[in-house]
């Protein structure tokens, strides 16, 4: 069953910018994907009109049997509750701890105080953070940092993780921490992953689904691909 | 059950807010309460002006003389044909027995030579004195009596009384339109310095919207923290309203220059104009956040 179908989308920015072009593809429940490419090569813009930051100029996408592109702006929150984003600069609220930064994703939703506190902690210690309840985000490292992000990212317990460069500001050994984390989450969870980034060692390694794109169209899509030359 | 869980979460992460973000708090808090205290004067100022013109144009009296013929029968038609004029407030009747004891006791003079009038040689004028509502109306009012039977003369001080008038309405007009320009002023400084500590939060709403929050549950808590700011704003202007304008009022003994012009009460009227500028205060803050979020909400 495709849990994200895109049929012949085109988005073009106000600029004149054409990001993507004439792109199809579909992707499984419970897949594991990287999106590739250089930069301009439309992998974030492919992200943002997952979650619906960007709309598509032309085509459709579907994200669990809802067209995204037709969303109207007061009812995007109904799309981003079914599905967790991370962000390469991890977008953490600066003034609130770890617990409060998982929390106020449940919190936001209306969730009970018991189920809040289940969830949070549950999230929080499977990305390995339990001893860090209390610390406020300036006093993680980057990876640490990520891995809260990931544990917001995940409490609801989403269909769909999108990751737009997870480990673009990790050095190689938390990058390693951080692909763990997710292959466990996209194993255990059954959660479809989607991540868009160009560490090719870590493309290379995890052997899995590879969507190669290149100035805004795809280039290649191979099932347990590597890091491909074409798409640099 | 779901929306008071939400509302108690929302009041409570609005006062987390407002002291998390202290200084941006305290930025829109003293705008407010300078703004406040402006309106608060001009509102008092007003107020007062709008009172004083009122009690001048309620001391304006018309008098109306009848013919020297008039009979009892005639007065009691007239009595009745005056009050049934929507205009009239107040109508007493002054018989020419009354003016003239009336002027007797004013002066010796006056006695000496009238003491000599019986009731026939009496050459003064039975009269009503009538009080009007609507002061603007009055020479209509006038004009309607003069027509009846047996009325001789209308008075009311025509050329006096109608400058009055125009003066007061452009007075109390201009007072008018000078407090609802204050008013969109303060509103106009108030959102643009609740947008200023807004926009230092827009990471902030942008990350709510990313993790699934509604746009009504990222407002409402914004709408709460204006609220709050709004009052906490309005607290020093009420103080300045209340124990300034009640020191102002003793120290001036009730009156402005004069005793024709006279302050107003400083109760209750300083506790109403506390609850105007405290609802202004708030309402402002209120639709001020509501205005500069709205403006990050369209992602």
């Amino acid at each position: 069953m495709d849990l994200i179908r895109i049929n012949n989308v085109k988005k073009q920015y106000k600029n004149g910018v054409t990001a993507i072009n004439n792109l199809n593809l579909s992707i499984k429940k419970g897949d594991f994907v990287f999106i590739i490419g250089g930069s301009g090569s439309g992998k974030s813009t492919l992200i943002k009109m997952l979650y619906r930051e960007e709309k598509p100029t032309l085509g459709e996408i579907i994200v669990g049997g809802v067209n995204v592109a037709k969303l109207r702006n007061s009812k995007v929150y109904v799309l981003r509750r079914k599905l967790g984003i991370v962000f390469q600069d991890y977008r953490l609220l600066p003034k609130q701890n770890v617990y409060e930064n998982v929390a106020f994703a449940l919190e936001t939703i209306g969730a009970k105080k018991e189920e809040i506190r289940r969830k949070t902690l549950k999230a929080i210690e499977m990305v390995g953070l339990k001893s860090k309840v209390h610390n406020y985000p300036d006093q993680l490292s980057g990876g640490e940092q990520q891995r809260v992000a990931i544990a917001r990212a995940i409490v609801n317990n989403p269909k769909l993780l999108l990751c737009d460069e997870p480990t673009g500001n990790l050095d190689p050994e938390r990058s390693k921490e951080i692909m763990e984390i997710l292959d466990a989450i996209n194993k255990e969870m059954g959660t479809t992953i989607i991540m868009a980034t160009h560490d090719k060692d870590i493309v290379n390694k995890m052997k899995k689904r590879v969507v190669a794109l290149k100035d805004g169209r795809l280039v290649k899509d191979i099932e347990k691909g590597g890091y491909c030359s074409e798409a640099i | 059950m779901k929306l008071f869980r939400m509302l108690k979460r929302h009041i409570r992460d609005a006062f987390k807010s407002v002291f998390r973000n202290f200084s941006l708090s305290l930025a829109s808090i003293t705008c407010i309460t300078i703004t406040l205290i402006i309106v608060g004067i001009s509102i008092i100022a007003s107020f007062n002006l709008k009172n004083f013109t009122t009690e001048i144009e309620q001391d304006v009296t018309m008098v109306i003389f009848l013919d020297a013929d008039v009979t009892e029968s005639q007065i009691s038609t007239l009595t009745e044909n005056i009050n049934k004029l929507e205009n009239i407030d107040e109508l007493k009747f002054k018989s020419k027995t009354t003016s003239k004891n009336e002027m007797m006791q004013e002066s010796e003079f006056f006695k000496g030579t009238m003491s000599t009038w019986d009731e026939k040689d009496n050459p003064l004028k039975d009269s009503f004195q009538a009080k009007v509502k609507d002061i603007e109306k009055i020479e209509s009012t006038a004009e309607q009596i003069r027509k009846m039977d047996k009325v001789a003369v209308v008075k009311y001080g025509e050329e006096m009384v109608d400058n009055l008038i125009s003066a007061f309405t452009m007075v109390q007009k201009a007072a008018v339109i000078v407090v609802i320009a204050l008013i969109v002023v303060t509103i106009f400084l108030i959102i643009n310095t609740i947008k200023l500590t807004i926009f230092s939060r827009k990471r902030e709403i942008s990350i709510m919207r990313l993790v699934g929050a509604s746009n009504t549950s990222i407002k409402v808590p914004f709408l709460i923290e204006g609220l709050i700011l709004g009052f906490i704003g309005s607290i020093i202007p009420i103080i300045v309203i209340i124990y300034g304008y009640t020191a102002l009022y003793n120290y001036l003994g009730g009156v402005l220059y004069s005793n024709l012009i006279k302050l107003l009460q400083p109760e209750p009227f300083v506790y109403l104009s506390s609850l105007i500028v405290l609802v202004i205060g708030m309402l402002v803050g209120m639709v001020g956040s509501a205005r500069a979020v709205r403006k990050y909400l369209k992602v």
